[in-house]
């Protein structure tokens, strides 16, 4: 069966140990300035739908240090531009022999169906408001490095719950590998079916950081106060943000992350941003080693044909 | 000619006779094997009421490539069904006599089932004028319906209610909320969350039902109720009923067989509006079935070329293709789980679509159109959208093993239908 990594939902906790451990050794690989050879001679796609930067850079540097090929097509650059579908596109990679599809797409669902069209492996870099799987990972690789251990944890995620495919992956993953993940959001941000799905629901920012070992917040995106989700940023930031006081419920020395980019003094206050339990800019690093410990991972039963 | 030893359905019970068909009427009902002459053999088979269905969409003109009203028909008299109303939602919209008088025109040559037009309640659907409805009545369309979409406006719904009056037609309602579906493709639940689809609420359908309930009551105008989905909407038409008000309503096989969870791989064939919903909700559509809350059963056939289904499932179109599995879906989740019996059955998808509509036939009697549906109600098929007559074979039930075959569809005294062995 072909390996692809469309989301943590699907994965067992001993699959997701596997890459944490594997992104591990990566991690202090890239501290030490080395690289691999893994995936000398293989191509790398990135194809992205939404503009990130940040991960499609990080996607790149970590196909980069395993030795592989990359080319990055963006949406403006590819034929989508001229109404081509995504199966179709799929082809057109794969008639390129590429190895590695890396996907990242506003519409929930997009990797599953790429991956379904396909020979290529395709990773999921983000789809819609369904999981960001490689974010999950990173945040799980931080915590492991600074916690040593993830089971029996509390992990407390605050703000735009309902459309972030953060929470959800990270949901998926932490739980899986024994951690409790406490939600806090504004109600309009609440989807339905997170309790079911394994959360905590809790009814205040309190509630949710007592006693919690890792305290992460989320982008709020401005046009969800432009949807009438909230009045105003500078509400939000009153009543749903994280400041010193609010962090001060968590255990001594909790982490504080965020998946950034941070509005600064929304989500978090700066003096939490910049704090030292701050591991906001550790988590960057933490992105390019369990990248290349899923890339690694996916591709590894894959035969040459040279 | 004679249809011998069938098992008839009547409105009062199943019984065995020979049905005398002559003119392209049923002309006598005799014992089971008095008739003389030329005959079909119908033992061992059940005769339906021709079945009726008053919402299907068949694409044509405008979207031939997804349906036209010639595959539509062949996928009506498959599916048993007699007579078929067509919603307006096709390109130019049936929204004057020409267009009407185009799908009637299109329906005789095809020859098959019965083809009735639907009007549009608005010029273009675009919820802004009345389209125009004398003239469309006079060309054939038996109903009005924005279908798919909502008259946002409730004045020109209470104009449009009161106005179609004068012509004796009813007001069909896809309820529809659509500030509040604000682009939601599936039930807002567990299912949407997991998926990370957007959601739509129950009561985006629910408000709109309550307000066509509202003006039918406040106008003294009967009003009927589009594929009704939420145990809260099944509960609305109920209490309307039992004051008084002139509140019909119809679903769909979909919706008392299968629950969002058919969603959660993101298979665009289980795509359909309004969504599929959760398991409370399907057993409120069911019970509203046996209790005479729902009237009708309805496809709400909505044929889509792959391409239209084989996209991301935000993109993908909304539908099923309904007309050949209504029979088989509904006798298996209905009557042989004792919701309905057969006659039940027949009511829903036979006399009360005919009494709703104000059509000719919808029962087995003397002197009504020999529009007849013979089933053989052992058999156990296996869905296969690979079969479908319909160009449409987007259908969630593929693989589903289902009860009930139809053998032959006779409109008017023809066969138009007959499986091939």
């Amino acid at each position: 069966m072909k390996h692809d990594l469309l989301g943590l939902y699907p994965l067992s906790g001993e699959e997701i140990d596997e890459i944490l451990t594997l992104g591990l050794g990566m991690k202090a690989l890239l501290k030490r300035g080395g690289s691999l050879s893994d995936l000398k001679g293989r191509s790398v796609f990135t194809l992205f739908f939404e503009n990130s930067t940040r991960t499609r850079c990080s996607f790149e540097l970590a196909a980069k240090k395993l030795g592989a090929t990359v080319v990055n097509l963006g949406v403006s650059t590819s034929s989508v531009q001229k109404g081509e579908t995504l199966v179709d596109t799929g082809k057109t990679l794969d008639a390129m022999r590429c190895d590695v599809i890396v996907i990242r797409h506003p519409a929930g669902g997009a990797p599953k169906l790429l991956a379904d069209t396909v020979r290529a492996h395709v990773v999921n870099a983000g789809d819609g408001m369904t999981e960001h799987p490689t974010q999950a990972l990173l945040d799980m690789l931080t915590m492991r490095e600074h916690l040593g251990t993830i089971a029996g944890k509390k992990v407390a995620i605050l703000g735009d719950i309902r459309h972030s495919r953060v929470a959800k992956s990270n949901l998926y993953g932490l739980t899986k590998l024994g951690a409790e993940v406490s939600l806090f959001a504004p109600r309009t941000l609440m989807p339905a079916g997170m309790d079911a799905l394994g959360a905590r629901i809790c009814s205040s920012r309190e509630e949710a950081v007592e006693g919690a070992d890792v305290v992460m917040g989320l982008r709020i995106q401005l046009e969800r106060q432009k949807a009438g989700n909230f009045p105003s940023l500078g509400e939000y930031a009153r009543y749903y943000g994280v400041d010193s006081r609010i962090l001060s419920y968590a255990k001594q020395g909790a982490l504080v992350m965020h998946p950034g980019p941070v509005n600064r003094g929304v989500e978090l206050t700066s003096a939490v941003i910049d704090g030292a339990q701050s591991r906001i800019e550790d988590q960057v690093l933490s992105g390019v080693a369990v990248r290349m410990a899923v890339l690694k991972l996916i591709t590894r039963e894959d035969g040459y044909d040279l | 000619m004679i249809f011998k030893n069938a098992d008839v359905v009547f409105e009062d019970g199943v019984r065995r006779a020979d049905l005398l068909v002559e003119g392209g009427k049923i002309a006598k009902i005799l014992g089971a094997g008095e008739g003389g002459g030329p005959f079909i053999d119908c033992t061992g088979l059940t005769v339906f009421p021709g079945f009726i269905d008053m919402h299907v969409h068949l694409r044509e003109p405008g979207f031939e490539y997804k349906e036209t009203i010639e595959t539509g028909s062949m996928s009506a008299v498959k599916g048993g069904f007699t007579q078929i109303c067509c919603m307006p939602n096709t390109k130019p919209v049936i929204d004057n006599k020409v267009v009407a008088r185009y799908v009637v025109m299109r329906g005789k040559e095809a020859g098959l089932a019965k083809i009735h037009p639907i009007g549009a309640i608005t010029e273009g659907q675009r919820g802004e004028t009345l389209s125009a409805i004398g003239g469309m009545k006079a060309a054939g369309v038996v109903a009005l319906s924005e279908d798919g979409k909502t008259v946002a406006n409730t004045k020109l719904m209470a104009n449009a209610m009161l106005y179609a009056s004068d012509f004796s037609l009813k007001c069909l309602c896809h309820c529809e909320d659509a500030s509040l579906v604000d682009g939601g493709v599936v039930h807002e639940g567990y299912y949407s969350t997991l998926t990370g689809l957007k959601g739509s609420v129950r009561a985006a359908e629910d408000i709109v039902i309550a307000r066509e309930i509202c003006l039918a009551e406040s106008l003294g105008l009967p009003v009927h109720i589009c594929h009704v989905s939420t145990y809260s909407g099944v509960q609305l038409i109920r209490e309307a009923k039992a004051r008084g008000v002139a509140v019909t309503a119809e679903t769909c096989p979909h919706y008392f067989t299968l629950t969002d969870e058919a969603i959660k791989d993101f298979d665009p064939n289980a795509k359909v509006n309004p969504p599929l919903r959760e398991e409370r909700d399907r057993l409120a559509v069911a019970e509203g079935l046996k209790d005479g809350t729902i009237d009708c059963i309805v496809t709400d056939h909505a044929p889509h070329h792959e391409d239209d289904k084989n996209v991301e499932f935000a993109y993908a179109a909304f539908g099923i293709s309904g007309l050949e599995t209504s029979f088989a879906l509904s006798y298996t989740e209905l009557v042989k789980k004792n919701v309905l019996t057969i006659c039940g059955l027949a009511e829903k998808m036979s006399a009360a679509p005919a009494r709703i509509l104000g059509l000719e036939g919808g029962r087995i009697a003397e002197g009504m159109p020999a529009d007849l549906t013979i089933a053989d109600l052992g058999e156990k098929w296996t869905v296969d959208p690979a079969k479908f007559v319909s160009k449409g074979k987007n259908t969630p039930f593929g693989g589903r093993e289902v009860y009930g075959r139809v053998k032959m569809t006779v409109v008017d005294g023809e066969i138009k239908y007959r499986e091939e062995l």
